[in-house]
């Protein structure tokens, strides 16, 4: 509650919502919890004893750990993995979006190839698709541009125009692809019919409205759950061993466990690389979700701008029609930044 | 640009949606600088006719023109030709809408709210449109309000930052669709000051509203729609105070 109205508050009697600053705090015993404590100790007690456990047993073999982590081959594999993730994402991305579109789109047949589409790539396993990119050289041997029925234009040898890495972006994208579709029609249908009305109003072309002010305000929906799938991408990359692509971080420490023998010191590397990436991942996404939290009456605002943004609602020219006692008190439709004034 | 073609012309304008006929043939004129309120209970069709005027609606019969220029629709050898997205939004510019529930862009601020279609429509200079936004938004009253977003301003300031950016396009008629319905009735007078200062300015207005009050001190001319059809048409001050028609009676006697 502000300052402002505990300050009226001596002036509306019997307003029971908004006590006097002056008056004293309660002082009062406070309830204990005493499971609480015990509870927490017995969690405490026992991560302490998973870890100093897992410090010294053998079998995680830490000196091993250590040497391997920053190993060439291993940031190599590291590094591959971060490009598997990010080029199958920007591709799943784009064709995600056009896919949303052409589902939201009037024309049927436009609409049922976006739906055959989402039907075949998310009723599939991933790594059933990743297979058969990998086949893809052996089902098409060769690539032809051209009219269909016409004269071929050009003839491409399918191997020499794509390698594994390649069929395993394909492979990774365009199963992605039909995940980011339904993302990103969610957001565009969560955004206002009105919206869209006043954009055309103002003489705003379809594709104006689209990028203006349709698709920033689908972002904060968007945002969310597309990290998700970026941090479930990074880790399927694990799986284009079946295209077969064999660079990635943790086919690379298998293959390396392979030679010394020693398999569980290679997965705890591969599983600290995939975290620090996770965790950069989720500072990204913090930010933007921030950066598309514009205008919204945010729901964890810093402490900074929530402050210049209560004023306007309860200043000025306006603080005389909330001030008299017929009104006193809180009028949440006043201001439509709601959460400001539930505070 | 002649006197004589009136702003607005409509004849028998029809609209169903599937088997319900929303408007059964609208005939009305609207002269340059008229202030013409539209009244009647909700589901009259008073929106619906105010959205075919800037072709949020298409018509299913009747003709509608703005200036003379047919809406949505090329006439060529006696045949309708219907309009490019790219035409219709020309014809758009020029007819401002101002909407029940504000539609403010929630994501940018009072000012870009003002400066997007001037910016983006029309490809305006940033600061000549930025010049313009702040002395519109001065005219409604919120030149201190220019940074703030949408949700934190009153659904009044809302609503008067809409009829600024509906202003910025430079419109040669203004649609109000309920602009005060959905106010805090302590918020109403100052938008309906900032659309009184409009009329006396000299802009042409369709106002659907239910401020019987503005109706008969603003508007020159009042139409009364129920059920898809005029019912009574005239000057306010006499159709509001000596209803002819039943109807029409029956409803003011339940709004004044």
């Amino acid at each position: 509650m502000s300052s402002a109205q505990s300050n009226r508050a001596p002036a509306v009697p019997g307003n029971d919502r908004s006590l006097p600053s002056t008056a004293a705090p309660i002082k009062a015993i406070r309830l204990r919890h005493p499971w609480r404590t015990v509870f927490a100790v017995i969690i405490v007690l026992l991560a302490v004893t998973f870890i100093l456990d897992a410090a010294q047993r053998p079998a995680y073999d830490w000196p091993s750990v250590a040497k391997y982590v920053f190993d060439r081959r291993i940031t190599l594999a590291a590094i591959t993995t971060l490009e598997l993730t990010v080029l199958s994402m920007v591709i799943a991305i784009v064709l995600g979006i056009v896919l949303a579109i052409m589902r939201l789109s009037p024309n049927p047949v436009v609409k049922s190839v976006a739906w055959v589409y989402l039907w075949i790539f998310r009723g599939t396993p991933v790594y059933v698709q990743l297979v058969f990119w990998g086949l893809f050289a052996l089902i098409y041997k060769t690539i032809t541009v051209g009219i269909p029925f016409g004269e071929p234009l050009m003839t491409f040898d399918t191997r020499s125009v794509i390698n594994t890495f390649g069929l395993a972006v394909i492979g990774l994208a365009l199963n992605e692809a039909a995940y980011m579709a339904e993302i990103v029609r969610a957001g565009l249908l969560s955004v206002d019919r009105g919206q869209e009305e006043a954009a055309t109003a103002l003489g705003m072309s379809w594709f104006q409205t689209m990028r203006r002010v349709i698709v920033p305000q689908s972002m904060r929906i968007i945002i969310p759950p597309t990290g998700n799938e970026v941090i479930s991408m990074l880790k399927t990359t694990s799986l284009v061993t079946a295209v077969p692509f064999s660079y990635d971080l943790y086919t690379r420490s298998r293959d390396i466990s392979a030679e010394t023998f020693n398999v569980i010191p290679m997965l705890l590397v591969a599983s600290i690389w995939y975290l620090l990436f996770t965790s950069i991942l989720m500072v990204g996404q913090y930010f933007l979700e921030r950066r598309f939290a514009r205008g919204v009456g945010d729901r964890r605002p810093d402490r900074k701008s929530s402050a210049t943004r209560v004023l306007p609602i309860v200043g000025a020219h306006q603080a005389t029609v909330i001030g008299t006692p017929a009104t006193s008190g809180q009028n949440p439709r006043l201001g439509r930044g709601r959460n400001e004034n539930d505070e | 640009m002649s006197d004589a073609i009136p702003m607005v012309l409509a004849e028998g304008v029809t609209k169903s949606f599937g088997s319900n006929e929303v408007l059964k043939g609208i005939s009305l004129e609207v002269q340059r600088g008229e202030v013409m309120c539209l009244v009647g209970p909700s589901g009259s069709g008073k929106s619906t006719f105010l959205r075919c005027i800037n072709h949020l609606e298409v018509l299913s019969a009747g003709r509608l023109s703005v200036d003379g220029e047919l809406v949505g629709y090329r006439e060529m050898n006696g045949k309708l030709f219907e309009l490019h997205p790219k035409e219709a939004a020309r014809q758009r510019r020029d007819i401002g809408m101002v909407f029940q529930r504000f539609n403010l862009f929630p994501h940018m601020t009072a000012l870009q709210n003002v400066t997007e279609a001037p910016q983006r429509v029309k490809g305006l200079p940033k600061a000549q449109v930025e010049r313009q936004a702040r002395e519109l938004l001065a005219r409604v009253g919120l030149d201190d309000r220019a940074d703030y977003y949408p949700a934190h301003l009153s659904g009044g300031q809302q609503q008067r930052v809409a009829i600024a950016r509906a202003l910025a396009m430079e419109p040669k008629l203004m649609l109000f669709d309920e602009p005060t319905s959905a106010l805090d009735p302590e918020l109403v007078g100052e938008v309906l000051d900032v659309m009184k200062g409009l009329a006396k300015s000299g802009m042409t207005m369709i106002v659907v509203t239910h401020e019987m009050g503005f109706a008969r001190e603003v508007a020159d001319s009042l139409v009364f729609m129920d059920g898809g059809v005029v019912v009574e048409a005239g000057d306010p001050a006499v159709v509001l105070s000596n209803p002819q028609h039943q109807r029409t009676q029956a409803f003011l006697s339940k709004v004044l």
